[in-house]
């Protein structure tokens, strides 16, 4: 009888060889710079691609066999929460308007992602890089499937959830991560990872993820924490996926020095405008907080950021243009926007509310320096409108800075009390910017940035040539029931209906 | 010296994961917050998957931690016995 030898177990290292570099060989009838003829044009020189290394050395096999463990685990919450009536059990109605911006905001940007990532995939000669940037690429698949998925059982019960996809294409605030993820992927396979890979997934995905996420936690949405924490554990591979190329490109050759720091200064720029929708959701959208805005700046840009460009330092990066002058603004910006958001959300498809005296109370304790010395006195302001029966609507458009396409609500650097505004003649059209970061990223591309799909431009151009009605049939919203004030809403009122009920009868 | 950290879900699989990591690295803290715990150490974190399995009281995978694992920060470097975060600076 054969006695079967039980072969020993490769190692990590060998089996990350075997079923990475060994998969790649050397084209014989086609020249190299044919197959893959996008790495040379944004003048980042590589000399040696094996140098290339994922520190998780995660193979394919393992891959499917982790994810496929997360996805049951994903599944059986998202179950459990549509069987148990956990569209309920969120602490407050209000809170949705963070879920439906996450939705229509966000969830797209999965999406752009993952398809970002398939084609430099292919684009890129390193059989370790082209690993993984597949796998990352069906990552991000996976992060917008799970999270419409998630987010679906809202949609049987609370309005603005209906039309994310026509919101993706079609509304205004939601072109703020739409022209990020734009940008990014037409741009070069190497601007590319360093705008997502690094910039983004490294340097800001943690406030995003991290924080928000637990603050679902705490206020009771099991779907969101579910697909959340889901994600992120993606996550912690992508960003060091982004790490390891940022310092791969600063190894292969010191002429890269300067083109990497330029897409840093950029892309952490557009980041950080960025997320100023999740500063608003943090500080404003959460009934129950975990922590600020400026709190979550403190710990994951300023210390977690700084560590890393303090360590990055040794190739002569240096911190981002415009640091100093992002850690100076989380202070301000989350009630920026939101005062923006207010403002206008007659044309948004999720409700915005007049903070409490209780939510008041702890933004300032929270903003001890400012929210109360410059916001207090907005929202006072416009709450006295509100209970005088002429609730405050800006029934003008949002100027949207060019760049980041946020509306141009932002101060002056060092003057909270100056509204900061930029202009650019370039070829006969003015260009308007809600900053000088936002003014110099489109100096450096201008013919680029010419080319912007700004919302507020289409809602004169065709089909609705300026109908506000006309226009908000065609992003598919119903004026008044997806939108305005969540106070007196249908949502609200389901809700508060159904907890009655579930109370009665538990 | 900067804080290397790592962020695991709040759980029966990471709970000895976290006890192994703060017995292993004597300056590492533990932080709760909702539904997670974050673990961070100045300049460098080992786990190691002997520790973990003197808890656990089964064999450990040291990939098996990305099915909890939220966030990290530091260089990675990971091989069969351990996974180690780092800064240089």
């Amino acid at each position: 009888m054969d006695m079967q030898v039980k072969q020993p177990k490769l190692g990590i290292k060998e089996r990350y060889s075997l079923l990475t570099r060994d998969l790649g060989w050397e084209p014989s009838y086609q020249a190299k710079e044919k197959i893959f003829p996008y790495t040379h044009y944004e003048g980042i020189k590589i000399h040696d691609w094996d140098k290339w290394e994922d520190p998780f050395r995660l193979t394919m096999d393992a891959y499917w066999k982790y994810q496929a463990e997360k996805e049951r685990k994903f599944y059986a919450i998202i179950d459990a929460h549509a069987q148990n009536n956990g569209h309920l059990n969120i602490t407050d109605g209000r809170y949705l308007t963070a879920i439906k911006l996450f939705l229509q905001a966000i969830s797209p940007g999965e999406y752009a992602a993952h398809k970002g990532f398939a084609r430099i995939g292919r684009e890129f000669e390193g059989v370790g890089t082209q690993v993984a940037c597949q796998m990352q690429s069906l990552d991000e698949i996976r992060h917008a499937q799970t999270q419409i998925h998630a987010m679906s059982n809202y949609n049987k019960f609370y309005n603005g959830f209906h039309s994310f996809a026509d919101a993706r294409d079609r509304i205004w605030y939601t072109s703020v991560p739409r022209s990020f993820f734009d940008d990014a992927m037409s741009g070069g396979p190497f601007e590319f990872i360093t705008a997502i890979g690094f910039a983004f997934e490294y340097v800001l995905t943690n406030l995003l993820f991290v924080p928000f996420m637990s603050g679902a936690a705490y206020n009771g949405d099991m779907a969101t924490v579910t697909f959340g924490f889901s994600a992120q554990s993606d996550e912690a591979r992508h960003m060091t996926l982004g790490l390891e190329c940022i310092k791969f490109m600063l190894e292969q050759d010191p002429d890269n020095l300067p083109i990497v720091q330029k897409w840093l200064d950029k892309w952490f720029w557009r980041g950080m405008r960025m997320l100023t929708l999740v500063g608003a959701m943090m500080d404003y959208m959460l009934p129950k907080r975990v922590m600020s805005w400026k709190e979550a700046w403190q710990v994951y840009g300023v210390e977690n950021g700084g560590a890393l460009f303090n360590d990055l330092a040794r190739y002569g990066v240096r911190v981002p243009k415009g640091w100093d002058v992002a850690n100076e603004a989380a202070e301000h910006v989350s009630h920026q926007l939101m005062l923006g958001l207010y403002q206008w959300c007659f044309g948004t498809s999720f409700h915005a509310w007049i903070p409490s005296e209780e939510d008041m109370a702890w933004l300032s304790e929270k903003y001890p320096d400012t929210f109360d010395r410059y916001y207090r006195p907005r929202w006072d302001h416009i709450r006295k409108m509100a209970e005088a029966g002429t609730p405050y609507q800006n029934l003008g458009l949002a100027q949207l800075c060019n760049t980041c396409q946020l509306p141009a609500v932002f101060t002056e650097p060092g003057d909270p009390t100056t509204h900061c505004h930029r202009e650019v003649e370039f070829e006969g059209e003015t260009y308007h910017f809600c900053s000088d970061g936002c003014r110099d990223i489109f100096l450096e591309e201008p013919q680029k940035y010419v080319q912007s799909w700004l919302p507020m431009p289409q809602l004169f151009a065709e089909p609705n040539f300026g109908d506000v009605g006309k226009w908000m049939e065609w992003v598919g919203l119903k004026p008044g029931v997806d939108n305005g004030d969540y106070h007196g809403s249908q949502d609200e009122a389901s809700f508060e209906a159904w907890k009655k009920h579930q109370s009665a009868t538990a | 010296m900067s804080n290397v950290f790592i962020a695991f879900q709040a759980n029966e699989d990471t709970r000895p994961i976290v006890e192994a990591i703060l017995a292993d690295n004597p300056e590492a803290q533990a932080e709760d917050q909702p539904a997670m715990v974050r673990v961070f150490a100045p300049g460098h974190m080992t786990i190691n998957r002997s520790s973990i399995e003197d808890l656990i009281g089964r064999d450990f995978d040291l990939q098996e931690l990305h099915i909890n694992l939220i966030t990290l920060s530091g260089h990675v470097e990971e091989d069969e016995e351990r996974l180690t975060l780092s800064w240089d600076a």
